[in-house]
Parts: C-alpha cells; structure tokens; sequence
C-alpha cells in the first residue's frame, strides 16, 4: 500500500467520563474513500472534529501530507489541504450560494487582504467559484442566499465549498444526512468522481451509500475501531454485525 | 440607482446644503452644527466597519476617537507654546499642521485598536463588549490622572490647526474638510465592503467557523477591521478637537462610545450613509427637543428600541422600504 496521506496514531479524547475516542488508529491513501461508520454517538464526528482541529486530543498524534499536525489550529491545516464538511451544515448564511465558494477560492489563491477591488467584477474568481458549483448541479441556484437554499442544497454547499478548496484529503460527516433518496442517488455519483481528486475520509449512516462508495470500512463503537477491512470483510465480520450492522444484514443500520 | 443610493445622494446633498444655507441666511450656528455631523458621521463610519460589517459590537470606539483628538491637541499646544515634544534623542516639535496631525493622529489609534482588538477579539458577545469597554474606560482614566495635558480640565488650543490652501478658521473652508474625509471614508468603506477583504469580513461575522474551515483566519480579518475601524475614530477625533478647539477626557469617555453607536444604530448598521444619517438625526433632535426637555434622551432611547426591535436597518432601511438587512 503507498503511504497514507493521512494517518492517526492512538488518538484518544474524553469528555468528562465520556471516552468518545479510544485510541483510535486509521489512515487514508491515495484514491480511496475509507468510510467511518458505528452507531449514534459512537464517536465518528469526534474523530473528524479532531483531525480537522477543531477541537484537541487528549493523547496521540496526526500526521498528514507528511507532517505532523496535531498542534496546528483549524485554519492552518485548511491552507495545508484539509477540507472538512459539518454534520450540521455550516456556511454564511447571509451570502449567496457562489459567494460562500469564492471564499474558498480566494483564501486557495491567499488573496484575501485586497481591500479596494471588488471582488463581483473579478471573473476569474466568479468563474472558478461557478465551476464548482456546476459539479455539484447548483450553478442554477449560485444568486440564491445561501440560508435560504434547501437542507440538500446545504449540503451540496458544503461539498462544493469543500472541492473549491483543492484538498489533499475530504473530511465528510454524514454528507447524506437528511437527503431524500433522489438527491443521495446524485450524491454518491458525485462523491465516486471525487475520490480520484483526493481521498476521502467518509462518516456516512447511510449504508446503500457507504456499501456502495466505500473502499475500506471502519466501525467504531463506544469510541473504539472494533474493525477494519474492505467492505466484504465487514459484511461478514461477526462482531460488527453484533454490534452494530444487526443480524439481518446491512439494513439495521441505526 | 436603486433607493438605498438614492437617499445616500440626498443625504449626502442635504449634509452639503445645509452650512451654504446657514451661510447665506447668517445662521453660522447651523455650519458648526453640519461640520459636527460630518466629524461624528465620520466616527460613526469607522465604527460600521467594526459593528456593521465585523460584527464587532465595540463599546470602546471612544478610546481611538479621543486619542486622535488628544493627538491634534499635544501636538498644537506644544506648537503654540513653542515646547517641543521631545528633545531626546531626537528633536521632536509640535505642529498645527493638519497634513502632519492626521497622520499620526491615525497611526496612534491604529495602533490603539491593534493591542486594544489583539485583546478583546480573544472573546466574543458580551464579553467583547466589556473589555473593549474596560480598555476605554483605562484610557479615560490615564487622561484624567495625566496632568500635563489637563487631566481631568482638558487641554485647550487658542487656534485651529491649518490646511495648506484653505483659512480653516472660516467655517465653511473647515466644513468642507471634514465633509470631503467623511465622504472619502464612506467611498472607502463602500469599496472595502465589496472586496475580497470585505467578503471575508461578512464570512467571519456570519459563521467564524466556516470561515477558518477554508483557511481564512477570522481573527486576522477581524482583528485588521477592527484597526482601520478604530484609525477612522482617531481621524474623527483629531478633527473633533479642531472644531471645539479643546479636547477634554469626555472624548475619551464611555458616553462618547455609546453616542457613535447610536449614530450607527440609529442610521442603520452597514448602510453606508447610516453612521452620517444617524449623526445628523441624533444633533438635530438634540437641539430640538432638547431645547424643548431636558428628558430627550428618554424619547431618544425609545426610538433606539424601536428601531432595534423593528426596523434592524435604521432610519435608512426604512427610507429605503427594507427593514430587513440586505
Ligand atoms: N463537546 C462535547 N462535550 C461532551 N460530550 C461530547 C462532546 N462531543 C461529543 N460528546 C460525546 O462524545 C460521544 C461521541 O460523540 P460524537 O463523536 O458526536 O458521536 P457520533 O458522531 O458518532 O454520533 C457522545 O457520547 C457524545 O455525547
Ligand atoms: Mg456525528
């Protein structure tokens, strides 16, 4: 296997007496979508939320793009090629759907500190922001303010401001959270086309899509990776299926 | 030209109007009373690219805005006395030039608003409010204690300050001064708030948090408005002295914060000519209803709830038909 673009080393993170991570260990290599999965509360967000930086861990260490990043704050592995989505969709609410990806396109650019020009009239960044757009089919929705868009265009949103950034690595939280069965569809055809662009380090609920998108599969429960492998192995695996995917198969999901 | 841009124009036409009218009718009471809101506008406007566009709600601007004045007024009272400032190590005298006493009047609130933001913009909400309030207060009460500018008397200045070209002792050639800065830094805060930076600024009020996600610092963005915010105060502030010719520690004082948030309030958060409207409307209730009751201030704060509660984009948003923000 090459060397992993991303890696963690035994990251472990409490919360009062809480262990939402327990030495977790899992890598990310080129090309591949590595899907996180483990029922509610297991600790899937704690690990995004730690590698992206938002908050610290307790003990352990991340590695990525060749560096140890484990001290750096959130703004600081961005720029190094972290780009991370939100369980709960985060983006400014105020601004239209392209303004929320220009943002993205001018931070990449480090041109953010130019205070006179307006950044309307600049079509290079309109247009670069507009290409990503197109990708996830919202180019028809860019004027709409974004707050006002539908919980599945949020999403999208998030996604688009995500591939603006030209990561090294994806950092998805349950991307498909709340979509109707039209839009996950569109959703994954999409997330398939991405992986070749940068890894992706998914946390998914739905299992039609992790079982049909994944590489490798990682369950965790009670912060803890009970297992690893290619999506045949977890099917099989019997403690997974205990603990988590249910007797009957892959549709107990919770 | 939509609405919005069509009251600014008269806004803008009417704060000219007014002093050429008070000079033809022999009213020049009504000039000091124009170049007042053109000084306070301008502060007004500093402080929107803070509360407006940053989100920043400041209750410390008194701090950048009395500094600049107490700039103008050291450097004019050791002009006039003929005491230079410094003899050690280098010779450094006084100036009642204006081109001289704006810049450093800037740089010194410039640098005021980066130490006084570094700090502050650690937190957020109300905490924010409190320490940038705590610092202004740090700095009133430094000028009460300092004696050799006044302390607590202030510091006259027998004459005001020149500009090359213009007798600024005549009112309307001082007018005109402080109407083309405030309208120069309404252009400024107008481009600012279509760029790049001003896209990054409106990303780190909304959500701090999406903004770090794509590698864009909040703090940087804030912390750089905060500065060119607090440097626009400290120009107002210098021009402030110049027309009352005096600067007291009042300048520096809570109230003064409070006022040049309810000019931005009043006008309309990020509407470019709020600060200036709400200027205007503040003087001339004051000396209106003020000459009427001495309880004004009560009707006033009424008004500000009003507003607050109804109508978030000011009296301009509501001129403009939009009582929602833009
Ligand atoms: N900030 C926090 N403070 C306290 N407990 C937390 C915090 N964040 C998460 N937890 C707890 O840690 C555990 C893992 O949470 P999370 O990572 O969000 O789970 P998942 O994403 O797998 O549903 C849960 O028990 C949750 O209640
Ligand atoms: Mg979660």
């Amino acid at each position: 296997m090459p060397e992993p673009i991303l890696q963690t080393e035994k990251l472990s993170k409490r919360f009062g007496a809480v262990v939402a991570s327990d030495a977790v260990t899992l890598d990310l290599v080129a090309g591949e979508i590595h899907a996180l999965i483990g029922p509610n509360g297991a600790g899937k967000s704690t690990v995004i939320k730690q590698v992206a930086g938002e908050i610290r861990q307790d003990s352990g260490s991340i590695r990525f793009a060749g560096r140890d990043i484990g001290r750096l704050d959130m703004v600081a592995r961005a720029r190094l090629g972290l780009a991370r989505t939100f369980q709960v969709s985060s983006i400014a609410p105020e601004f239209s759907a392209l303004q929320n990806v220009m943002l993205a396109v001018q931070s990449v650019e480090r041109k953010t500190f130019r205070f006179l020009k307006p950044a309307r009239s600049d079509t290079s960044l309109k247009e670069q922001a507009m290409s990503h757009l197109v990708r996830l089919l919202l180019d028809d929705r860019a004027e709409i303010r974004a707050g006002d868009l539908s919980h599945g265009e949020k999403r999208a949103l998030e996604i688009a401001i995500a591939l603006a950034l030209r990561p090294k690595a994806f950092l998805l939280d349950e991307p498909m959270a709340g979509m109707g069965p039209e839009n996950t569809a569109k959703l994954i055809e999409i997330l398939d086309g991405l992986r070749t662009e940068a890894p992706i380090l998914l946390v998914e609920h739905d299992m039609d899509a992790v079982f049909a998108l994944a590489d490798r599969i990682s369950v965790i429960v009670y912060g803890r990776i009970i297992a690893s492998g290619t999506p045949e192995q977890i099917r099989a695996n019997e403690e997974v299926r205990r603990a988590y995917l249910g007797d009957e198969g892959h549709d107990g999901a919770a | 030209m939509n609405r919005e841009a069509a009251i600014s124009l008269l806004i803008a036409a009417g704060l000219l109007a007014a002093p050429l009218l008070g000079n033809a009718f022999d009213e020049p009471f009504v000039i000091t009373l124009a170049t007042k809101v053109a000084i306070l506008g301008l502060a007004g406007t500093g402080l929107n690219i803070a509360l407006g566009y940053g989100g920043m709600v400041s209750l410390g601007h008194a701090a950048f805005f009395g500094l600049g004045g107490y700039v103008a007024g050291i450097l004019a009272s050791h002009a006039l006395n003929y005491e230079p400032l410094f003899t050690a190590p280098l010779l450094v005298e006084g100036t009642t030039q204006m081109l001289i006493i704006w810049p450093v009047a800037i740089v010194v609130s410039g640098v005021a608003a980066l130490v006084i933001g570094a700090l502050s913009l650690r937190t957020t909400g109300v905490f924010f409010i409190m320490i940038t309030l705590a610092f202004a207060q740090m700095v009133y009460y430094f000028a009460i204690s300092w004696p050799a500018y006044g302390g607590e008397d202030g510091l006259s200045i027998y004459i005001r300050s020149e500009f090359p070209g213009l007798n600024t002792l005549n009112p309307l050639h001082f007018f005109a001064i402080c109407y083309v800065l405030l309208i120069l830094a309404i252009g400024f805060s107008f481009l600012l708030s279509q760029s790049r930076f001003g896209l990054a600024l409106g990303g780190a009020r909304q959500n701090a948090q999406r903004l770090a996600t794509v590698g864009i610092s909040p703090f940087r963005v804030k912390l750089t408005a905060f500065v060119i915010s607090g440097m626009m105060a400290g120009l107002a502030g210098a021009l402030y002295a110049d027309l009352n010719r005096f600067v007291s520690p009042s300048m520096l004082s809570w109230h003064t914060s409070g006022e040049i948030m309810v000019f931005v309030i009043l006008g309309g958060t990020r509407r470019l000519f709020g600060p200036a409207a709400g200027a205007a409307l503040y003087i001339v209730l004051e000396n209106t209803l003020g000459d009427v009751s001495e309880h004004w201030l009560l009707l006033l704060g009424a008004l500000l709830v009003a507003l607050v509660l109804f109508a978030r984009g000011g009296v301009i948003g509501i001129l403009a038909g939009q009582t929602r923000h833009a």
